[in-house]
């Protein structure tokens, strides 16, 4: 992956100058190659990993991951009814799977009957879904390759050789 | 009542304790330091290098290995070796596996230093040759490396130190405490000064895997250099396996032979788990490698900048983990400026001088840190700075 992506990846709050000084390159042609990363598509946008489970007053503390099998579209696919899940503000994530099923979905809700009743409700019923198989999340020990324990303790030495 | 001031030999009793440890049991006393003072890796060592070792236990690898180690891992050792360093070594009979470069240094010095011996030692270094070659009744003689040479050896500093007495060279590169790399052009008039001398060499290439921009150059690769060499590296910072006290050494075999003995009666052998361990880390984990180094530019680059932002001119380190700047502009010694920076800012640096004299002036920063720890670090270091520029 491109260094500057990979920076970003991991932590998009660093300022084009850290960046510039981190890459040996200069805080304008930083931003000329993020702009341009950003027109071409392939940065999509910046998130914030919270903790949901340490956060007081988050909103949507459940999170459930739902298989769906689906009938495709002659024409389109799959990609008609993928379009349609995606566009439901409560699905954080659409993928299109191997395996047993079709569609795996991941969605947020703030108790379990908000997810029940989506799932019932408007899931279900869309025209070519066959089945869908609801799991909830019971904890999160990693989120985005973020480690989510209490808190990494250094367990160095202060100074050695 | 035994008199213990009777019982210890002299030379251990005139040994000092290394001028970190002073620091390390100051730093100790206080609370909620921020450290940049650790000659190791901040990463875990790779998963599949810990679950080789698991799967070594799992499978009852718990005896002792042969004196020289695991005839595989002599023999990933002998490739590695071809590979970095453009040398053959046999794993008959060429290499020793041992606990951590440190028994490698230990070995070797005590193999071939009688009393009397001069060994040129190139400083600012790490802090355990001079100890040890005077435990075996050596005399260290110092060639000092300086910030307008880059830190690097030069022919000519090494020529005015070389006697008849002269024994072996330590050559230290990458080189910790100041991130100094030696390239090519700078190996190849020590290699002419050396070629035609009985002067041994004990290159220590522990972070030889660890250089920025080019890609590190031993000694060994130049004309007749190899058999007057011992090539001396290991697992821990590279594969981030310090805790695993692994390394080796790469020797003619005639010297070999002997420095094997001192091994043999000392520690029979390495620790085995390790070393299973270890034969992963060669054959796999080239990957995990290519990461760290990428992650410590990052922060390498980011520390130098940091530094001379803040007033503290900072020399470019291209190889180890370290960073070694300037605080002559702030009026104090090394070891002030340590200790106020600790009490004031509960900033924990080395001084320079605990890696020789010539690192007075000088303070080492290890950037093994995250780069949140290391831009907090840097940012009360300034305030620090401006402080004592301010008021003296």
């Amino acid at each position: 992956m491109d260094s500057l992506l990979k920076l970003l990846k991991k932590n998009a709050r660093l300022s084009n100058s850290e960046l510039g000084v981190m890459l040996g390159i200069s805080e304008q042609e930083v931003a000329e190659r993020i702009e341009k990363l950003e027109n071409d598509g392939i940065i999509k946008g910046y998130n914030t990993v919270i903790n949901e489970q340490a956060a007081a007053d988050c909103g949507d503390l459940v999170t459930a991951y739902i298989e769906l099998k689906v009938s495709p579209k002659a024409q389109s696919g799959f990609d008609e009814i993928a379009r349609t899940v995606s566009q439901y503000d409560e699905v954080e994530n659409v993928w299109l799977m191997s395996g047993g099923y079709d569609l795996g979905i991941t969605i947020k809700g703030s108790n379990l009957m908000d997810i029940s009743l989506f799932v019932a409700q408007r899931l279900a019923p869309l025209e070519g879904v066959l089945s869908t198989a609801t799991h909830f999340v019971l904890k999160k020990y990693k989120d985005n390759g973020i480690d989510l324990s209490d808190k990494i303790i250094d367990e160095r030495g202060l100074v050695s050789p | 009542m035994i008199d213990y001031s009777k019982i210890i030999n002299k030379k251990t009793r005139e040994m000092k304790p290394s001028g970190i440890r002073k620091f390390f049991d100051l730093a100790q006393t206080m609370e909620n330091v921020i450290a940049l003072g650790v000659g190791e890796p901040n990463f875990q060592t790779p998963w599949p290098i810990r679950r080789a070792a698991i799967t070594a236990l799992e499978r009852g690898k718990t005896f002792y290995t042969a004196n020289s180690g695991l005839y595989n891992l002599r023999q990933s050792i002998s490739e590695y070796v071809i590979d970095y360093a453009k040398t053959e070594y046999s794993p008959d009979n060429e290499i020793i596996v041992t606990v951590g470069g440190s028994e490698a240094i230990d070995l070797s010095i005590r193999a071939i230093v009688e009393p009397g011996d001069e060994v040129l030692i190139v400083e600012p270094c790490f802090v355990c040759y001079r100890p040890i070659v005077e435990l075996s009744g050596g005399i260290p003689v110092v060639v000092e490396t300086k910030a307008e040479n880059g830190f690097k050896l030069t022919a000519k500093a090494l020529k005015e130190k070389i006697t008849d007495k002269t024994k072996a060279l330590i050559l230290p590169f990458p080189n910790n405490p100041t991130g100094a790399i030696m390239t090519k052009e700078d190996l190849a008039p020590i290699a002419e000064v050396l070629r035609d001398t009985n002067i041994i060499v004990l290159s220590d290439e522990i972070y030889s895997e660890l250089t920025y921009g080019r890609k590190h150059c031993s000694i060994v690769e130049f004309d007749g250099m190899r058999e007057r060499t011992i090539l001396i590296n290991g697992f821990s910072k590279a594969f981030a396996m310090t805790g695993w006290r692994l390394g080796f050494l790469c020797a003619p075999k005639e010297l070999v032979s002997q420095i094997l003995k001192i091994h043999q009666y000392g520690i029979m052998s390495s620790p085995t788990v390790s070393q299973y361990a270890a034969i992963e880390a060669l054959k796999n984990c080239r990957s995990d490698i290519d990461m760290m180094v990428d992650e410590y530019n990052m922060r390498r680059r980011f520390c130098v900048h940091g530094f001379n932002e803040i007033g503290l001119d900072c020399f470019e380190p291209e190889g180890a983990f370290y960073v070694f700047p300037c605080i002559k502009s702030t009026g104090l010694s090394s070891q002030e400026f340590c200790e106020k920076l600790l009490y004031t800012k509960n900033v924990a640096v080395v001084p320079g001088d605990a890696f020789g004299d010539c690192g007075e002036g000088f303070i080492r920063v290890s950037y093994a840190y995250s780069l949140e720890h290391l831009k907090k670090a840097i940012r009360k270091i300034g305030e620090f700075v401006r402080e004592i520029k301010e008021n003296g």
